[in-house]
């Protein structure tokens, strides 16, 4: 199994249930796919960094996949180009890594840089056992 | 009377040592760099957004590229700015 995330920016000028409506959209044409979805955070309205499209906040959405292949990116993305309430997205393939950081910091183990010290000797411990089992 | 061991002491002795850099990454045994975590990224950047180079952060050369990369994703979902002034 392969793992991705995916992330996208929603635009701000729709209502919430719409941008909730949009992303419940992409999760289950996600599920269609035949995806398993990890996580999803929720982002919230946050505000931008620089204005995109005139517009200086946006509703940020993280889903984190695992899939058998990576043949739906494409359908997705196509999906994101033609929608006009999506403003940006980014598709990143995850390492074993960064999935273990990504389950380490659901479990909120990585809460503070500082913290990071005991998290990596969890981490090996626990992946060790994890990457066989995956291939 | 000042002995030999007191004025050894009247200037501090580490004023003008090199302190060794090293890479935070190593040394932490973090392994990945997440692109939405911008308050550790903004440790990486000066002032006006750009990216600190090795000679001053002291990262390896892996992670200082896991970190770039990292930090460009951040830009590009506008979580961190491209241009700017003051960002710290």
């Amino acid at each position: 199994m392969r793992h991705y995330e995916i992330a996208f920016i929603v635009d701000p000028v729709l209502s919430g249930d719409e941008i909730k409506a949009t992303a419940d959209l992409y999760v289950t044409q996600l599920k269609a796919e035949g995806c398993e979805i990890v996580h999803l955070q929720d982002g919230g309205m946050r505000q931008l960094a620089y204005p995109i499209n005139k517009r200086s906040n946006g509703a940020y959405f993280f889903v984190e996949v695992s899939a058998p292949s990576g043949d739906f990116i494409k359908k997705i993305e196509i999906a994101f180009n033609r929608d006009e309430r999506i403003m940006r997205y980014l598709t990143l393939s995850l390492d074993k890594y960064a999935v273990q950081y990504n389950k380490d910091r659901r479990a909120g183990l990585i809460g503070k840089k500082k913290k990071t010290d005991e998290a990596p000797t969890e981490a090996v411990e626990s992946a060790a056992p994890a990457a066989p089992a995956a291939e | 009377m000042a002995s030999r061991e007191d004025i050894k002491f009247l200037s501090n002795p580490k004023i003008g040592m090199k302190r060794k850099k090293y890479c935070r990454f190593r040394k932490f045994g973090i392994k990945y760099v997440d692109y939405k975590d911008t308050d550790f990224l903004v440790s990486f950047l000066n002032e006006q957004g750009k990216i600190l180079p090795r000679r001053l952060s002291g990262n390896s050369l892996k992670y200082q590229r896991k970190v770039a990369s990292a930090i460009k994703r951040a830009r590009y979902m506008a979580l961190l700015p491209y241009v700017t002034d003051l960002l710290k």
